[in-house]
């Protein structure tokens, strides 16, 4: 092989391995609001996490005689109708803000992912089941289909993860099956079947990690979504309850001292308000490190 | 003469276009249209026709990765048509494919050791160590460096990827390979380059090539025989010195006649051109389905679609009126 020869002469003896992940950070450090909304993420999920340690002051104590005070050293957001500290309120909300974002939004990426490929990989009737499925779930009304679930399995935590996921899935499904179409039609999906390698495997191993990126991105932008749906669905009593603290029921309960103590009702507001934001940010950093006609 | 390898029987590929649940029947792209070919041991056949006619169709049903609407295809005497899918999948170390376009060939998120793996994986080559070891012995088969095996494909050429392409396929030391336009789109000097692997690894390995393409001057040099296709169907077979001396079907004729001559003294001042355009796969018309364009077309062509006919050499023509004779 004397011309194959010649050409191996020419070529460098080892190439540097690319790390998709070192690339994708590469490209997200340049984006300042991304970064911005990932140490702001960062922080949050800290202060929650300590947020027993941090904060001197118990959640649920209530103290009538300290009722709705207004910012000070000793309570620096003030307190509110039972004399509990706004902010200790906050942190501990952050909690269950954060756990209601990541989980439903997990489950719903989850469902939504194997129901999309499968849709879009296999389709025929399986296609066709599916997509009726997800059309079904997307005409409804989500945040009344997510009250119509609580209401009848009762206000818990576990149950708003079933709603939410319930309201999510369809939308994932309808983004990953339209990506597994296109990755279809690609030649190395091709040169996979002329290999004799199983539907399953060409699912998982060929179009799994094309659409991760999409997952990535749809994964940071419903996180803010869940939370803004559990601030809802706890705002209108069919979310978290009482004494439990969360920002939407925070804000619910607030308002009704809107006039004599207005931070305990805002300041849960300025709190999801930046999360939510926050969390945009990366999805919106993420999407452009991960798209890689950006890159460079 | 060589044991046949791939014989094909009356291949037809159509399509439905159009229609549905309530639009009715739609029409029938006839994709392929009874094609009929043998190909044998250790040659090298080329498909040549223009875009549309069906070449592609035709490589990919030969392979089973789309199913032929009718006809038959064997592998060396056995029927693959009637095998079920986990009869098809075992066969499919031996018939191997080699695409067009090294960029989508390639899965962007795995890495090349993963990519030559996953047929040697597929087909229980061995242990995890063996299946490494090959997979560097392919990159050196192909002129690359078992270094890269770490790699991803966007970290090389074109040229290379498509090597990468080459290795893949011949993982599991298939028998028939398939090159759909697979130089076509390279560079010149990369694109001889890879056909020079290609006859090499022809040599060594006992390889028959199934080549679809579009360029006449690859075929020249490049194929022992030649088949000539349009609009779905073959319209002329021959060994590749004789058809390029002497084109038997007009529309032979009028393609060879359209390839650039590089030294100006060869080139004539009149050349026969093609008129008109090619007809729809959808709506063919009666008769022979070139007479529309050709120059020579008489009644006869306008009525009756001539069948391949043996001219004798391991020629054959569908013509009523063969050119040279």
């Amino acid at each position: 092989m004397s011309q194959s020869a010649a050409v191996t002469n020419d070529l460098p003896e080892v190439i540097e391995e690319a790390s998709f992940l070192r690339d994708t950070m590469r490209g997200f450090r340049k984006n300042r609001m991304a970064m911005v909304g990932l140490v702001f993420v960062c922080l949050l999920v800290f202060l929650a996490i300590f947020a027993p340690i941090i904060s001197p002051h118990d959640p649920y104590r209530v103290a009538l005689d300290e009722q709705l005070l207004p910012a000070s050293t000793t309570y620096w957001l003030g307190t509110d109708n039972f004399g509990r500290d706004v902010l200790t309120r906050i942190l501990y909300g952050a909690r269950i803000s954060l756990v209601v974002g990541t989980v439903p939004s997990l489950i719903s990426l989850l469902i939504g992912t194997f129901m999309g490929i499968l849709s879009g990989y296999m389709g025929g009737k399986t296609d066709f089941v599916i997509m009726r499925l997800a059309d079904t779930m997307i005409a409804f009304p989500s945040l009344l289909l997510a009250m119509v679930v609580m209401y009848t399995l009762g206000a818990n935590l576990f149950n708003i993860f079933i709603a939410l996921a319930l309201v999510g899935w369809a939308g994932v499904a309808r983004v990953v099956r339209s990506q597994t179409l296109a990755l279809k039609e690609k030649e190395f999906i091709e040169a996979a079947r002329a290999n004799g390698t199983s539907r399953v495997r060409i699912m998982f191993s060929h179009i799994f990690p094309n659409v991760t990126p999409t997952l990535i991105v749809l994964f940071s932008l419903s996180i803010p979504e869940a939370i803004m749906w559990e601030s809802s669905l706890s705002f209108l009593g069919v979310g978290v309850q009482p004494p439990e603290a969360s920002w939407g029921l925070l804000v619910a309960k607030g308002k009704e001292y809107l006039f004599q103590a207005p931070l305990v009702a805002i300041m849960p507001g300025v709190a999801i308000l930046m999360t939510v934001l926050a969390f945009n940010f990366i999805g919106d950093g993420l999407r452009d490190a991960l798209d890689p006609s950006m890159k460079d | 003469m060589n044991e046949i390898v791939i014989s094909a029987r009356n291949l037809t590929k159509h399509y439905r276009v159009g229609g549905g649940t309530l639009a009715g029947q739609g029409k029938v792209v006839r994709a392929v249209d009874g094609v009929t070919l043998d190909i044998r041991e250790r040659e090298t056949f080329a498909l040549v026709g223009e875009s549309g006619c069906g070449k592609t169709t035709l490589g990919r049903i030969m392979l089973r990765l789309q199913e032929p609407s009718g006809g038959q295809i064997s592998y060396r005497g056995q029927d693959i048509t009637a095998l079920d899918d986990a009869g098809m999948r075992a066969l499919r170390k031996k018939l191997q494919i080699v695409f067009q376009d090294p960029y989508a060939s390639l899965n962007p998120r795995m890495r090349i050791e993963d990519i030559l793996a996953e047929p040697l994986r597929t087909h229980g080559y061995g242990s995890a160590e063996v299946i490494r070891d090959r997979c560097a012995e392919l990159l050196d088969m192909v002129g690359l460096r078992h270094t890269y095996l770490r790699n991803y494909p966007h970290q090389f050429s074109g040229g290379q990827r498509q090597r990468i392409g080459i290795a893949r396929a011949l993982a599991n030391k298939p028998d028939f390979v398939v090159c759909d336009e697979s130089v076509s789109a390279l560079d010149v000097s990369i694109q001889a380059q890879v056909l020079n692997l290609l006859s090499d690894l022809q040599d060594e390995l006992k390889l028959t090539y199934f080549f679809i393409t579009h360029d006449l001057s690859v075929v020249r040099q490049f194929a022992d025989r030649v088949g000539v296709m349009f609009l779905g169907r073959l319209v002329e077979v021959g060994r590749t010195e004789d058809i390029f001396a002497g084109p038997l079907h007009p529309y032979t004729m009028l393609l060879i006649s359209a390839v650039p001559r590089a030294d100006p003294r060869q080139r004539t001042r009149e050349r026969p051109l093609m008129t008109g355009e090619i007809p729809s796969p959808m709506n063919l018309p009666p008769g022979c389905r070139f007479h529309t364009r050709c120059p020579f077309a008489k009644d006869i062509c306008r009525t009756h679609d001539p069948d391949l006919q043996d001219m004798g050499q391991g020629r054959a023509v569908a013509c009523h009126f063969p050119l040279n004779s």
